[in-house]
């Protein structure tokens, strides 16, 4: 379980270029929860994320793993990098191996384990993502943009994170890609049970899949809550630059006019269940 | 980590400094470098120092910010000041083995190690108070008789630019690049001296792959506005004198006329009454 307490952040303090990115965020992030990031570009989303896994040292606040301080002098934060995975925006920029397989290898052989298990594991975390084994031996400057990007989260998972966060995993990709990337979290979410924490533009893709969703703005947390609880409030959303799916906007029109729908809905299944439900009353 | 680099970054304070024509400011650099090998007297450092500290109050940049800046030539420095120490010949006044201090060593190694340290904070300065495009400007407007004898002052503008553009750009990706392999369990700093330079090539190669790809993006973006460059551009900033441009140019001819008086004419003076200077 991650537990940020006041956390806040400022890039080089002390200078005329001294900008705050993150003010008091507290959090509990607890095991196996499947957690949306949404805010506008420079809300302080990617800063917070990189906090969980102790790459940045807040200025202000503790963060603790399980319950310990993670920048205790004694925790060790290599060994949290490989309990909190954070797969970077565009993570694809960071293959460098010559083939598939020796880079996905990178994060369990850093972690010093027994040859047969970082093979196990590298396997493992390919087939999950989808990487058909022809590929394996390809070079990944060889593979599309979606394929490398899989590769890249292969690397990740392969530390056997208990906490996996991505930012933007989805930016840049076509709709094909998009599908295959997010196909492949959900089943990381399955297969594993591991908590997962997406940050994301595209409030469709959050509603579909997260039980919880978390809003940035101005470095702080504005809402924190079910989807349900979060995208209610669309019309402030709006306000800060960001929007309901369009499902909700759908159903909330819909109960202005009179349709009595019990509530906004956040999925186009849920839409639908409602609307026929309504209909057969 | 990588941010601590200062040499050729830009700090907006908004000072006088940071006003002043771009010219000014080269041409002030120039003379001020050129004057660093003007003097050898005790006094002549006094006048350059003093203007130095002036100019630093006045661009309103941290003294601390500048500091940190020396790091990356911290071992030039100490170099400087061990070889002189050790190496020049006159008076000993210790000694253990080969190594010998004489009086005129201490001098000159005093006298060399700040004379190096005007030079790098001098020149800092200006490009602290100068952004990079300001000073590609500066260059090409001053340089421009060049162009007569065929020397293509406005394509190396340009890289230069360029190349001063990337650099914040590639450092940021670098640390991007360190953070994200960080997450996957890479060490940097750790480990024999072996594993370090291994440590370096998860970096490099994706280092290197995203420069070219930047380079061919941004080929392709100026081959597609068909740049053209030098010929019949026109500027929506021309350069242009103000009032207290040409009263910088004036001040750095009084620095000039000060300097040279003050070495060359009240150092024999002071010599004379306090003759261990």
């Amino acid at each position: 379980m991650l537990y940020l307490d006041k956390v806040s952040y400022t890039y080089s303090p002390g200078t005329a270029m001294a900008m705050p990115a993150l003010h008091e965020v507290s959090l509990e992030i607890p095991d196996g929860q499947f957690i949306g990031i949404i805010g506008h570009t420079g809300s302080g989303k990617s800063t917070l994320i990189q906090h969980l896994n102790g790459l940045v040292k807040p200025t202000g606040g503790v963060i603790y793993y399980n319950g310990r301080d993670i920048w205790d002098e004694d925790f060790s934060r290599k060994e949290l990098r490989t309990k909190v995975g954070l797969v970077f925006q565009y993570p694809e920029h960071q293959l460098f191996e010559t083939t598939v397989v020796k880079d996905v290898e990178f994060g369990p052989r850093n972690m010093k384990l027994e040859n047969l298990e970082v093979q196990l594991r590298t396997f493992e975390a390919l087939k999950t993502v989808g990487i058909s084994d022809e590929l394996y031996d390809a070079s990944p400057f060889d593979l599309s943009g979606g394929q490398k990007r899989r590769v890249a989260i292969a690397g990740v998972l392969a530390m056997k994170p208990e906490v996996l966060v991505l930012d933007e995993p989805t930016a840049g990709l076509d709709p094909a890609g998009r599908d295959e990337i997010l196909e492949a979290i959900f089943r990381i979410k399955r297969e594993r049970n591991i908590t997962v924490i997406l940050v994301s533009h595209s409030m469709e893709d959050v509603a579909r899949f997260v039980d919880r969703i978390i809003v940035m703005e101005h470095g702080s947390v504005k809402y924190d809550g079910s989807p349900k609880e979060v995208f209610r409030n669309y019309k402030e959303l709006e306000e800060i630059g960001l929007a309901a799916p369009d499902v909700t906007y759908l159903t909330a029109m819909l109960r202005e006019r009179g349709v009595g729908l019990p509530d906004v809905a956040t999925t186009v299944e849920e839409a639908a269940d409602m609307i026929e439900r309504y209909c057969k009353h | 980590m990588l941010r601590d680099i200062t040499i050729g970054q830009y700090y907006p304070s908004g000072s006088v400094l940071h006003r002043l024509d771009p010219r000014v400011k080269l041409f002030w650099t120039l003379l001020y470098i050129v004057s660093m090998f003007v003097f050898n007297t005790f006094l002549g450092y006094v006048v350059a120092g003093v203007t130095l500290i002036v100019l630093i109050k006045i661009s309103r940049v941290p003294f601390k910010f500048m500091v940190k800046g020396l790091k990356a030539v911290w071992m030039l420095l100490i170099f400087t000041l061990v070889l002189n120490l050790f190496m020049t010949s006159g008076e000993v006044i210790w000694q253990w083995k080969f190594l010998k201090l004489t009086r005129e060593g201490i001098r000159t190694a005093v006298f060399m190690g700040l004379r190096l340290f005007f030079l790098i904070i001098g020149s800092s300065l200006m490009t602290l108070t100068t952004t990079p495009n300001q000073l590609t400007d500066g260059l090409e407007t001053g340089l421009r008789g060049l162009k007569k004898i065929k020397v293509p002052v406005h394509e190396l503008a340009m890289m230069m630019s360029i190349a001063l553009r990337f650099i914040p750009i590639l450092l940021e990706e670098t640390d991007k690049i360190m953070k994200a392999q960080a997450a996957r369990g890479a060490d940097f700093d750790e480990g024999k001296f072996k594993d370090r330079v291994k440590a370096l090539v998860p970096i490099f190669v994706p280092l290197f792959v995203s420069a070219f790809r930047r380079a061919n993006d941004l080929a392709m973006a100026m081959e597609a506005r068909c740049y053209r460059g030098d010929v019949n551009r026109t500027r929506m900033n021309p350069l242009k004198y103000k009032q207290i441009d040409r009263i910088a140019y004036l001040l750095q001819f009084v620095y000039l006329a000060v300097l040279i008086c003050a070495d060359k004419l009240l150092a024999p003076l002071l010599t004379k009454v306090l003759p261990m200077l």
